[in-house]
């Protein structure tokens, strides 16, 4: 027989949390567990600033009438809005937090492979924050997250050149993460723990980390010769000094299309975790899976001038990065189809982190099926630049990397912190969330098709209506997500505590107590069987 | 041996031999990051030398190709007693150490000395980029491009070099206290990986920057 697993536990004696106290236990800590804890409270302080943006931004959009902030304004709060939650919130969201907690527990070592390292990437992340925000109260930025030249290096009197050292040093501290997530991967991983043993989550982290080492170096040198562009004078990109703008373009969105796959591909590792813990069943396809993250990861370095169709491209060149981006689809669809075959005839249960599994796959999907229709030369020039755009990349970034990290965030908090958070109240943060994220973002699609423009203040007064649905959705989003940070905060102090496995699922993070002591397990874990094997647990336990 | 061994071995590892191949395989990863970044540069100039075959040809006769040449057999030659601080390290020999460290900070600095020198004739004649620059031949501003990657390419470069002496002066003061030997040697190989890649870098950089206007 099964024993029903219990929820409830005692807590460990000594554990990581209160293996040392006081702030410098802190901030010269090199357990990664803490480091993610640290990462954590970081991104969520960025993600209240981009928040804040959008708040202003969909208040202003609330009105055809461009009446509470100037353009100029309006350019700023863009700008901001996007710089801080692609580069701020999204890119270390799942990697820097759920990632550095859970790769060294799930390959069974001790900590990542350089510590000191990791503490030195979170400094770097927080200068570089620090850095922007400076940027951002002496008046911000307001050539939009994409930084095109010349606008950037010869028009733009705003601080462009903080913004992108900012963004140049967060640069290196992803850099750093990738690197020490890929040496953790290959050279710590416990006895008996092939590649084809490893969670996939784990997978899909390698893979990112493959575009965080190949991706995140151009990127800092575009943005180093931007600055020095316009420093010096100098003219790379400037057009009147027989320097090519169409350059800047091709280095920026060599990096900054596979930074949707940073976003994502995390996501799609978590997913893989939770779907089959609550459908109670083995993954299907699990070489599947984990192929496709590597495929998304180096297809993503080939479709980038999607983004181009109409900055002037030949043809042949558009025409081959259409198809290329179409194939994207195909990995893509691989693991949505696999999750599917994973629930069925399963024993599904409603838990929050399932619910917003779920909410990822449905949202996903519709972004990822949009993103085909973009791929589209034709559909492409006649909704660039519209709300489709923005629409589509919000329905990949929120409503699948932000799902997934809150799926993985209710998945792990109990690992984490050791303590349980309202059922009721969580369930009910991921409808309101879903709700709230459609009803913002799905009449965008609508504005976008109809010939609304992105990024201007004004608009038609016929498009009231639907910029009224989706600010007021926006507002749903806002209490959705206020939730969620109330009940953790509450958790901590008031939580029960959970016992080693509350969930009652396997893989070794589960295997040790609730939160882990200091280097992880008590004694040095063995692995003698695949990740996700729920029928033969279930054999061990009745034969005992 | 024994005790040695646990004794250089971080809390996180089981072995000093995880430790190295950790080590090493980081170290790798970090120098593609770094082909990756001035790959972006390589990228601009072999777009912008394809449009402006010529006037590269005609900024590029403005190096001095006998301090080139000087610089490049400079490097070679560090990397050579790079090579052999490194087999020093691995065998524990202190003093081989020392001695091929210190020859491979010195060559390093004479390379940049030289380079400095080259910066500052660039800057008198008028050829760094800006306000200021001036250019007698045709296709001015496309020289113009020549010299900024130039300096863009030649400056990051020698920042490298500035990063490499200094990591190479921490190793040659833990060296000289005899923290080497055969059981623990990894930081002498890595900082060797990093001053082999510096090299190589030059040695794309020579060529394409010096040599392209030599035969037309
Ligand atoms: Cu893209």
């Amino acid at each position: 027989m099964v024993a029903l697993p219990s929820e409830t536990g005692i807590p460990p004696k000594v554990h990581y949390l209160n293996a040392d106290y006081g702030i410098r236990s802190w901030l010269l800590t090199t357990d990664h567990k803490r480091i993610g804890i640290l990462y954590l409270i970081s991104i969520t302080f960025f993600f209240a600033i981009g928040g804040l943006m959008a708040v202003l931004i969909r208040m202003e959009l609330a009105t055809p009438e461009g009446d509470l902030f100037q353009s100029d304004t309006y350019n700023r709060l863009f700008t901001m809005h996007g710089i801080m939650m692609i580069f701020f919130f999204l890119i270390p969201s799942i990697p820097a937090v759920l990632g550095n907690f859970l790769i060294p527990i799930m390959v069974g070592a001790r900590d990542l492979a350089f510590p000191r390292l990791n503490l030195f990437s979170w400094y770097l992340f927080n200068i570089a924050g620090l850095f922007t925000i400076w940027a951002l109260v002496h008046g911000g930025v307001d050539t939009g997250w994409t930084f095109y030249t010349p606008y950037s290096t010869r028009y733009s009197n705003t601080h462009v050149i903080a913004t992108a050292l900012g963004i140049f040093i967060a640069g290196f501290s992803s850099i750093l993460t990738g690197l020490n997530f890929v040496v953790t991967i290959h050279r710590m991983r416990a006895p008996g723990l092939g590649w084809f043993r490893l969670p996939l989550f784990v997978w899909s982290l390698y893979a990112t980390s493959l575009i965080f080492i190949l991706g995140t170096p151009v990127l800092a040198i575009t943005l180093l010769l931007l600055a020095a562009e316009r420093v010096f004078g100098i003219g790379i990109f400037d057009p009147s000094l027989g320097g090519d703008p169409l350059l800047f373009q091709h280095l920026f969105w060599f990096y900054s299309h596979p930074a949707v796959y940073i976003m994502v591909l995390p996501a799609m590792g978590v997913v893989s975790e939770i779907v089959p813990a609550f459908a109670r069943k083995k993954i299907f396809g699990y070489r599947f899976i984990a192929y496709a993250s590597v495929a998304l990861a180096v297809l993503g370095f080939l479709v980038w001038a999607h983004h181009m169709f109409v900055a002037g491209m030949s043809i042949y060149a558009a025409t081959v990065f259409s198809a290329l981006s179409m194939l994207v689809a195909v990995p893509s669809a691989v693991k949505v189809f696999n999750w599917t075959a994973t629930l069925y005839q399963g024993s599904i249960s409603w838990d929050t982190p399932m619910l917003y599994a779920l909410g990822f796959i449905g949202l996903f999907t519709m972004g990822g099926l949009t993103g085909v229709m973009l791929a589209t030369l034709g559909i492409d020039v006649h909704v660039h630049d519209t709300y489709f755009i923005i629409a589509h990349f919000h329905y990949i970034m929120v409503g699948g990397a932000i799902m997934g990290y809150l799926g993985g965030l209710h998945y792990w908090w109990p690992k984490i912190t050791g303590k349980l958070y309202p059922r009721f109240w969580s369930r009910i943060s991921a409808m309101v969330i879903f709700i709230g994220f459609n009803v913002t973002f799905f009449p965008q699609f609508i504005l976008g098709y109809l010939g609304m423009p992105r990024r201007y203040h004004a608009y038609p007064p016929e498009f009231q209506v639907l910029n009224v649905m989706s600010s007021a959705g926006a507002t749903i989003l806002g209490v959705g997500y206020l939730i969620p940070l109330i009940y953790f905060i509450w958790s901590m102090r008031y939580g029960r505590h959970a016992s080693s496995n509350p969930w009652g699922v396997v893989g070794l993070e589960w295997e040790t107590t609730s939160p882990p002591p200091t280097e992880n397990f008590e004694t040095p874990p063995v692995v003698t069987r695949g990740p996700y094997e729920y029928s033969r647990s279930e054999e061990v336990a009745d034969g005992r | 041996m024994a005790a040695d061994a646990r004794a250089v071995v971080a809390h996180h590892f089981d072995s000093p031999d995880q430790q190295r191949e950790a080590a090493s395989l980081g170290m790798w990863v970090f120098l593609v990051t770094e082909v990756m970044f001035f790959g972006g540069l390589f990228l601009a100039y072999v777009v912008y030398r394809g449009s402006f075959p010529h006037a590269f040809a005609a900024a590029s006769r403005e190096l001095d190709i006998v301090l080139g040449t000087t610089n490049t057999a400079l490097l070679l030659a560090s990397s050579l007693t790079m090579a052999l601080a490194v087999r020093a390290a691995q065998l524990g020999r202190r003093l081989p150490l020392v001695v091929f460290l210190a020859l491979t900070m010195a060559l390093g600095s004479v390379f940049l000395g030289i380079k400095m020198y080259e910066y500052h004739h660039k800057f008198v004649e008028g050829l760094f980029p800006g306000a200021a620059f001036r250019f007698s031949g045709p296709e001015a501003p496309h020289a113009e491009m020549f010299f900024c990657l130039y300096f863009a390419m030649t400056g990051l470069h020698a920042l490298h070099m500035v990063i490499g002496l200094g990591v190479l002066a921490v190793m040659l003061v833990l060296g000289a206290r005899g923290r080497f030997g055969p059981l623990y040697h990894n930081p002498v190989e890595c900082a060797g990986l990093y001053w082999h890649f510096v090299d190589i870098v030059w040695i794309f950089l020579f060529p394409l920057l010096y040599l392209v206007g030599r035969h037309a």
